[in-house]
């Protein structure tokens, strides 16, 4: 069971969280701009590296914040964070839609 | 019965000789002491013949005096509280104490599945691959199997559910050591001098491992008695904590170790739990949990009798209980030496002392590059017929056979998570070969087996792991007054051993059977594993992996490490289920969410089902009645007068701010930003492949707020998807959301009698159809209690929900179904809520739907607000795939003859099945019995079914095929008349 560190909560057992797959995927300001191609590689398409990835996830049995983290898939390890990796500021995206 | 122990010394070992206990084995009565295990006890006793092997049913004996044993299998205890497979070198003996032998029948002394061992040319390595394969039809699961299962395996499980109670503990340290013997007690001192809070783990009752045993002497006192000295002071830090009687049978990601400790499995009488698991997750962690001492491979290597050198010098000083009288050291180790000293020590004649190796340390060895061929005997040992590498041969005769082939670090816990190992040949075994992030391996585990190098190895570690963490020490070191050093064992004189030769005692595993596993092509180390289960079980490759991984280098003419090493897994020693579980048995297995009412609903026969961890009240029978009888009473009651509903499990979410309209525009397929304070409306959300996710109604309480509610079941997945639009990809918008589900109590009332119902009981309400339209919500009072009425329906029926705060559900309920009782008010469940949605068309979330469905298949078309920027999902309905006219669309079916209950799942397909395969064209999703039509009605999803109304479709379930006509999915009023009136 990983050991995951809430920015707001601290560290907790991973049974408190779920996974939001990768971060860094925004959804398009508007979505009817995309033809299908585009619009399918959005929302089916995913990186799954192996090694170090940013990904989300939510303290949902917890405080509820979305946040994201650096681990590394082949090992597990989660990178120390500098700053709490919140998700507005981590992959800020301003608006998909309006 | 007589409390003589014939091979028990005189005195010595640290039984406590002024308490004997008494305990059975196989029916039998014997004495032990306080102190022993059920092993040394059975030796004392004379007891050699303790089990039968897995697959050949050859006698077995004790072969060690740890974890490793894989002969002395007992089941102990007997009905709900049988263990079986426990290891009897691990079982700390109390009086009274049962144990049985497994695997032997009729009995151990005549086992008829001994007939396999004459039988073993037919049952070779992979025979459950190979030898079974044919016969007749069905040969392998009405004969073979269930004859295999009988005559080989291990102990039964029991059948009774366990009567013991078990215990769970998480906890968190600074430093996590795994093993009290001179390695981790040297570590541990040192971390925990500090003032670090350090968890100290040893299997056995007595902490101490080999320092038990050892005749050394440490800081001038003797080995066990610096063990205890170092305890004590240990355990006089602060934050130390000693567990004993605990074994760490597992590590996982990120430093977590999972161990169980015994805390009464040797006082059974206690009525304190048996086990407890614990849950450590530890900063660093110090492994120090030794090494196995390997099998020598000679013929008949298996015979009781026959034991691991260091298991012979445990038995005399730890318990002062003789292996033997005349005892054969067989070695290729200096270790040996010490064990031969211990038994001439304590009484035993070394009859010889052969040494594999031309320069071992000791001056004591009768023969030098010789080696043992086989031992003679049949239920125990007799003699051995020794060979030497100049072809001499020579018989001795003995009692007992010690035996040392080398040693095998315990690396299973380094190797659980990451941990990869490397063969050394100076050492002639698997050492770790990677470095852990905050892990250590001291001592024996790592390849360090000298003492001195365990005690110096230990502190450093110790020492280094406090200061990692911030606990600096300046304890200082301490030695064995006499250092030791250690010598190589690979350069021994090896002869070919003959066919019946273990590598693996517990999976009856040959030297023949590696070679014929060589022969047939699976020479992969994982292959070797499968083929011939060596490794496999209890064993995890703690006596095993050395020998078979070796004797395959040799078939290869490659070095071991060259072959590699299979996986080692957790549990390094079996857990039990009860232990696992812990407390997290019967009631306490979920938890358990139930509304305000629920205590209503078993006052009034409710049967129950669950819905996620919710009880729902299902169906209300009443005497002699059927749940059909029941159900289609409930749904008359609500079409024909009034029923009521607990509903208040629908989850419910606040939301409130500025952009909550705006919100919603973007998570609900429909327009949001008209509706009225007051007003209530039905909403599909999506996710954004345009799939159904949920549906519910959301009410405008105020300005900027809502009620949204969600189905039952996804009440949680709904907050979640929620919150990450709003915290991720829509933070502009001012919104927040409060989870209320449990805040209020929701009683549905529903039928043509329930306006009357509530004009009975609600105050301050105007229940005119004018004043109080369809989807609206008015405030009033019912019994003194505030509440809101909200005018929807599920049932298509005129209905109302009345939702109280949850402190007065219970009351709100009782006041409305007393007000009901002149309209003869029933009480309906989950069951008839079901029916009479469906013979609306209503869909339920998870039935008529599964993530492949889309608004406009389920013809809600209407709820899709084309003229909005942007909805979540709204790109992906111009997907082509989605629009394609011959998806699966919602139908109704109605079989032929208007009698036949379909079946929800069964398939559909056209009504001409000339053609094989016949194309399945969709499933049924709800199937009832519908009283409004007075027959079966069912809902489907049907390729391209919009047009086929009218048409025949044949549904087929379990063989059975029903014509059905395809229609629409609303079945009753469907120009919602009653809804409005």
């Amino acid at each position: 069971m990983l050991l995951i560190t809430c920015p707001w909560c601290g560290p907790r057992d991973e049974i408190e969280f779920h996974s939001g797959g990768e971060a860094g995927r925004v959804r398009p300001h508007v979505p009817d701009e995309l033809d299908d191609t585009e619009w399918a590689n959005f929302l089916f398409m995913r990186r799954n590296e192996k090694g170090l990835r940013r990904e989300r996830w939510v303290h949902a049995l917890g405080c509820r914040r979305w946040f994201a983290i650096t681990r590394d898939t082949v090992t597990h390890d989660i990178l120390p964070d500098d700053a709490p990796s919140l998700i507005a500021s981590d992959m800020h995206v301003d608006g998909g839609a309006r | 019965m007589s409390t003589h122990q014939r091979l028990r010394t005189a005195s010595g070992g640290q039984v406590d000789r002024s308490q004997t206990l008494r305990f059975e084995f196989d029916g039998r009565g014997y004495h032990g002491h306080r102190g022993d295990t059920l092993a040394s006890a059975l030796l004392a006793n004379g007891v050699r013949l303790v089990g039968r092997s897995f697959k050949y049913h050859r006698p077995r004996g004790i072969l060690s005096a740890g974890a490793e044993e894989p002969n002395a299998l007992v089941t102990l205890g007997t009905g709900g509280r049988a263990e079986p497979n426990t290891r009897a070198t691990q079982i700390e003996l109390f009086d009274g104490l049962m144990a049985r032998s497994q695997n032997a029948w009729p009995s151990l002394g005549f086992d008829i599945g001994a007939i396999n061992s004459v039988l073993a040319p037919f049952v070779p390595a992979g025979f459950y691959y190979k030898t079974f394969i044919g016969g007749p039809k069905g040969a392998w699961t009405r004969l073979y199997e269930p004859l295999i299962r009988r005559m080989a395996g291990l102990g039964p499980a029991p059948t009774e559910s366990d009567p013991d109670t078990y215990d769970k503990r998480h906890a968190h340290c600074d430093v996590l050591v795994v093993g009290a013997g001179p390695a981790g007690l040297a570590a541990a001192r040192a971390a925990a001098a500090g003032g670090a809070r350090v968890i100290l783990i040893d299997e056995r009752a007595r902490p101490g491992g080999s320092l038990l045993a050892s005749s050394a002497f440490i800081e001038k006192m003797a080995a066990p008695a610096w063990a205890s000295t170092a305890v004590d002071l240990f355990c006089a830090e602060p934050e130390a904590r000693l567990l004993t009687r605990t074994t760490a049978f597992g590590r996982y990601d990120h430093n977590l170790v999972m161990a169980v400790e015994r805390l009464t499995d040797h006082d059974p009488d206690s009525a304190r739990p048996r086990q407890r698991l614990w849950q450590i997750r530890a900063k660093r962690i110090i492994l120090a949990t030794g090494a196995h001492e390997q099998p020598l491979l000679f013929g008949n290597n298996d015979r009781p009798g026959v034991m691991l050198a260091s298991a012979g010098q445990c038995y005399a000083r730890t318990y002062g209980v003789l292996a033997g009288r005349r005892v054969v050291v067989a070695t290729n180790t200096d270790s040996a030496y010490e064990a031969a000293r211990s038994l001439a020590e304590a009484g035993a004649e070394i009859a010889a002392i052969i040494d594999g190796r031309a320069d071992g340390s000791s001056d004591l060895a009768s023969h030098r590059r010789a080696a043992l061929h086989r031992v003679l005997g049949g239920k125990e040992v007799s003699g051995v017929e020794i060979v030497e590498e100049n072809g001499g041969k020579r018989r001795i005769s003995c009692d007992a056979v010690l035996m040392s082939g080398g040693w095998q670090p315990a690396v299973h816990l380094h190797s659980h998570v990451g941990g990869r190992t490397k063969y050394d040949a100076e050492l002639g075994c698997f050492v770790p070969a990677n470095t852990l992030a905050g892990i250590t391996s001291v001592g024996g585990c790592a390849g360090r087996f000298a003492l001195s190098n365990c005690l110096a190895d230990g502190h450093v570690a110790g020492t280094a792991a406090a200061a990692d963490v911030g606990y600096p020490t300046s304890l200082a070191p301490v030695s064995a007054d006499r250092p030791d050093t250690w010598h190589s064992s690979v350069d021994a004189f090896r002869p070919d051993p003959p066919a019946k030769s273990f590598v693996d005692f517990q999976n009856d595993v040959t030297t023949a059977d590696v070679d014929l596993a060589q022969r047939e092509g699976f020479v992969s180390v994982e292959h070797l594993k499968r083929y011939t289960t060596t490794g496999m079980a209890t064993d995890q490759g703690k006596l095993s992996n050395l020998n078979a991984l070796s004797r395959m280098a040799g078939l290869l003419g490659t070095a071991p490490g060259a072959v590699g090493t299979t996986t080692f897994r957790p549990p390094y020693t079996p857990v039990t289920f009860g232990a696992l579980a812990a407390l997290d048995r019967g009631d306490l297995t979920d938890p358990i969410r139930a509304t305000p009412m629920h205590e209503w609903h078993v006052g009034h026969g409710a049967v129950f089902e669950d819905v996620g961890q919710w009880k729902r009240a299902w169906f209300y029978p009443r005497p002699g009645e059927a749940m059909d009888d029941a159900v289609r009473r409930e749904c008359r009651a609500v079409r024909n007068a009034v029923g009521m509903f607990d509903a208040s499990t629908l989850g419910k979410i606040d939301i409130r701010g500025p952009d909550a309209a705006a919100f919603l525009n973007l998570v609900y397929t429909n327009a949001w930003s008209k509706l009225a304070i007051g007003r209530c409306r039905y909403g599909v959300m999506c996710t954004d492949d345009g799939m159904v996710m949920d549906d519910g109604v959301t009410i405008r309480t105020g300005p900027d707020r809502y009620l949204m509610t969600t189905t039952t079941g996804n009440a949680a997945r709904v907050m979640d998807h929620l919150e990450d639009l709003l915290q991720t990809e829509w933070p502009h918008l001012k919104v927040y959301l409060t989870s209320v589900t449990d805040h209020w109590a929701a009683c549905a009332v529903a039928g043509p009698r329930a306006r009357d119902l509530l004009a009975g009981i609600a105050e301050g309400v105007d229940l005119a159809n004018e004043s109080f339209p369809h989807l609206s919500m008015r405030k009033g009072q019912v019994a003194g209690v505030a509440v809101r009425i909200y005018r929807i329906s599920f049932s298509g029926e005129l209905a109302y929900e009345v939702h109280a705060p949850a402190q007065f559900g219970h009351r709100v309920w009782e006041a409305l179904f007393e007000a009901g009782r002149r309209y003869d008010v029933t009480a309906y469940g989950t069951e008839a809520m079901h029916v009479l949605r469906a013979e609306k068309g209503y869909i339920i979330i998870g039935q008529e739907t599964d993530g492949t469905v889309t608004p406009i298949d389920l013809g809600l078309d209407w709820a899709i607000a084309k003229s909005k920027d942007d909805f979540i999902g709204k790109r992906s309905l111009a997907r082509p795939a989605l629009v394609a006219s011959d998806r699966k669309q919602l139908v109704g079916l109605v079989p032929h003859d208007g009698k036949t209950l379909l079946e929800e799942g069964a398939q559909l397909t056209a009504d001409d099945n000339t053609q094989t395969p016949v194309p399945m064209l969709g499933h049924i999703t709800s199937a009832y019995w519908s009283t409004a039509t007075e027959g079966p009605i069912a809902l489907a999803l049907l390729n391209g079914g919009r047009d086929r109304h009218g048409q025949t479709v044949i549904a087929r379930w379990a063989g059975r095929s029903v014509p059905c006509r395809v229609c629409s999915p609303i079945f009753y009023d469907p120009q919602g008349e009653r809804i409005n009136a």
